[in-house]
């Protein structure tokens, strides 16, 4: 299992062919169909102006993808990262319109979820609690502290120079999408070709193996999950720093928009598995699909139920996959 | 069946010492903690206060008990939460849109609650997706299909007899107890006195030597998980009669209270160790905790910090006291 695995599933001979059937490949033929058949059934759609705003209102949800596309690969499983996020934009939009200096107001969210993910990768890692039991008991501490803290109160009067989602690189570039595809970008690197990137993947593969061949799983996983509240950080910024408000309590089902993305992406939920440039490509997928059944005027209330089957059809092909390949040798 | 007899051994040497421990541990704080509670609070030592907080205890206290089969077998139901809101909107929208009579309308809802752990159980059996990610990805999609169908549409005016089972009472008890003390013995009976509830242990504690056992290990699974879903029904049509009105945000972080009060009640989150009457006990505690802070003034809210905190403390005690062992 190990050697199939902590390999880069690379594309070989047929490179073009075999980049197709990829996960990746598939997924941007995703994107590029439903744009194509929604357009043709509603061309405002393809406005420009649209298509912007789905990136541009969902490129946090990338992000956050990529850290949970870690925790995945690395066999674990996180459902506090809604919650945290909720908390984080908080922490930041307060600090904000408390007037610290904008290092701090940019730098708090990133540290307390270094911070937050760290300790629960630790609780996880060490003291052997399944990874679902610490997130689930995390998302209710987090969901609770933030209601009872603030009431749910609107943080309004943002200074100007907190909106870091406005910014916009050289005058074009938005900021939100810069961040999207660098992160995107480093993180895959990274996953493929340091060797602590590809311990990740040696520890969701197979722990003991990776304990064998001098990889310390528990280090591993709280690396992964400390990166995962990085992100997370990351992301935070970005979904307060979109609107002209911040709504201080936690984004419902958030969560589970970002495991979808990270799922949809290719990311094995057996571990060992998965790139998060599948991730990034599933969240835009997901937003676009979110986004197009409007356009086809079904009720945006369907989206959680899409969300749903994405996850069954995508785990359950990799499963028979899988399933196939050992079958055939 | 020699290997069912010794597994069944096995399972009965192992488990009862510790488990015997912690459930006599958690019944003693639970006595402490209504003494305090009493002393602190007159309002809360009183019949009726106490009778109340069972209405309340009832709709999380009977997914809670097929969620301990489950666990016991070491896996998870996370969609518990969304089928309560599916099968409540499904029995709201099948009798005000499909015409239903009420009681077809709740056999329906019913019906739709089994169904929808049926499926759990299915993918999870045939083609062994993990329960986790399986209940995860029904987790959003039971959520999506109640919201779909409802769009967010409450239902409300339901005739005066069928809030009987949520807000009635049957020989001075709230009737909802009734169905609680019911599933309560059956489960309880079930679990330590079967075949099928052996099987249970024999499946948490090794899942391939119950399968070479001859032990139907993926028919006793889709059960349990049907069973799950038969219960979020129950639970759901409870809570309607209860609050009056249909919503498709039922049951939102139901999962949490029904994990919490299983793995508080000892119940190894590793699966193949477990008592029906420790996750009662569980139930009772967290119940009493929500009832306790909520009478010395805390908000509901910040309960939920307190139940989070529970239930990653009793997962660690839980799971040094075993490794000691």
């Amino acid at each position: 299992v190990s050697a199939a695995t902590i390999a880069p599933a690379r594309a070989g001979e047929g490179g073009l062919l075999r980049a197709f059937a990829s996960q990746e490949g598939l997924l941007a033929f995703a994107i590029v169909a439903v744009a194509i058949l929604v357009g043709l059934d509603n061309a405002r759609f393809l406005a420009v102006r649209n298509l912007s705003d789905i990136i541009l209102g969902n490129a946090y949800i990338a992000v956050a993808a990529v850290g949970m596309s870690m925790v995945i690969v690395s066999g674990n499983i996180d459902i506090s990262v809604g919650a945290l996020i909720g908390v984080l934009a908080t922490i930041s939009g307060s600090l904000a319109v408390a007037g610290a200096p904008l290092a701090v107001v940019w730098a708090a969210p990133l540290v307390v979820g270094v911070l937050v993910m760290a300790l629960q990768g630790a609780v996880i890692a060490y003291l052997k609690i399944p990874a679902i039991v610490v997130t689930l008991g995390m998302l209710s501490i987090l969901k609770g502290g933030l209601i009872s803290v603030t009431g749910g109160r609107w943080i309004t009067d943002l200074p100007e120079s907190f909106h870091l989602a406005d910014i916009e690189l050289f005058g074009i570039l938005p900021m939100p999408v810069v961040i999207m595809i660098t992160a995107t970008i480093l993180a895959a690197l990274w996953m493929r070709y340091s060797a602590r990137g590809r311990a990740i993947y040696a520890t969701g593969g197979n722990a003991e193996a990776a304990r064998l061949v001098g990889v310390s799983p528990q280090k591993t996983v709280v690396m992964v999950f400390a990166l995962h509240g990085f992100f997370a950080g990351i992301a935070a910024l970005l979904f307060a720093t979109q609107l002209k408000v911040i709504q201080s309590t936690v984004p419902p089902n958030l969560e589970l928009t970002v495991i979808t993305a990270a799922v949809v992406g290719g990311v094995s939920i057996l571990g060992g598995v998965g790139t998060v440039v599948g991730s990034t490509l599933a969240a835009v997928l997901i937003a676009e699909i979110a986004s197009a059944l409007v356009f086809i005027n079904v009720s945006p209330y369907w989206i959680h139920a899409v969300q749903g089957v994405l996850i069954l059809v995508t785990v359950v092909a990799d499963i028979l996959r899988r399933r196939r390949r050992r079958a055939g040798g | 069946m020699t290997g069912m007899a010794v597994l069944t051994e096995g399972a009965r040497r192992g488990a009862p010492r510790w488990l015997i421990r912690h459930e006599t541990l958690l019944a003693a704080i639970l006595i402490v903690a209504l003494a305090i509670l009493g002393l602190c609070n007159d309002r809360f030592l009183t019949v009726d206060n106490l009778l109340n907080q069972g209405r309340l205890m009832t709709e999380v206290g009977i997914i809670a008990l097929p969620m301990t089969f489950i666990i016991i077998t070491g896996g998870i139901d996370l969609s518990v939460g969304s089928v309560v809101g599916l099968c409540a909107i499904m029995l709201g929208y099948s009798w005000k849109n499909f015409g239903f009579p009420l009681p077809l309308a709740i056999a329906f809802s019913l019906c739709v609650g089994a169904a929808a752990g049926f499926v759990n159980g299915l993918l999870i059996t045939r083609v062994r997706v993990p329960p986790l990610i399986m209940t995860i990805a029904t987790l959003a999609l039971y959520r999506g299909l109640a919201e779909g169908i409802s769009q967010a549409h409450s239902v409300r005016n339901y005739p005066e007899w069928f809030f009987f089972v949520g807000q009635g009472e049957l020989f001075g008890v709230p009737t909802q107890l009734w169905i609680l003390l019911a599933g309560i013995i059956v489960a309880g009976v079930a679990l330590d006195r079967t075949t099928f509830g052996r099987t249970l242990y024999a499946i948490g504690n090794n899942e391939t030597a119950a399968r070479f056992s001859g032990l139907p290990v993926d028919r006793v699974k889709l059960l349990i998980y049907t069973l799950s879903g038969l219960a979020a029904g129950v639970s759901a049509w409870v809570l309607v009669s209860r609050v009056t009105t249909t919503r498709s945000d039922m049951g939102i972080g139901y999962e949490l209270d029904v994990i919490a009060a299983v793995v508080l009640g000892g119940t190894s989150i590793f699966g193949g160790a477990g008592t029906i009457w420790g996750t009662v006990v569980g139930l009772v505690m967290i119940q009493l905790l929500k009832n306790g802070l909520a009478l010395t003034g805390v908000k509901g809210d910040a309960t939920i910090i307190v139940i989070g905190v529970v239930l990653i403390a009793s997962t660690l005690i839980a799971s040094s006291l075993q490794r000691r062992r």
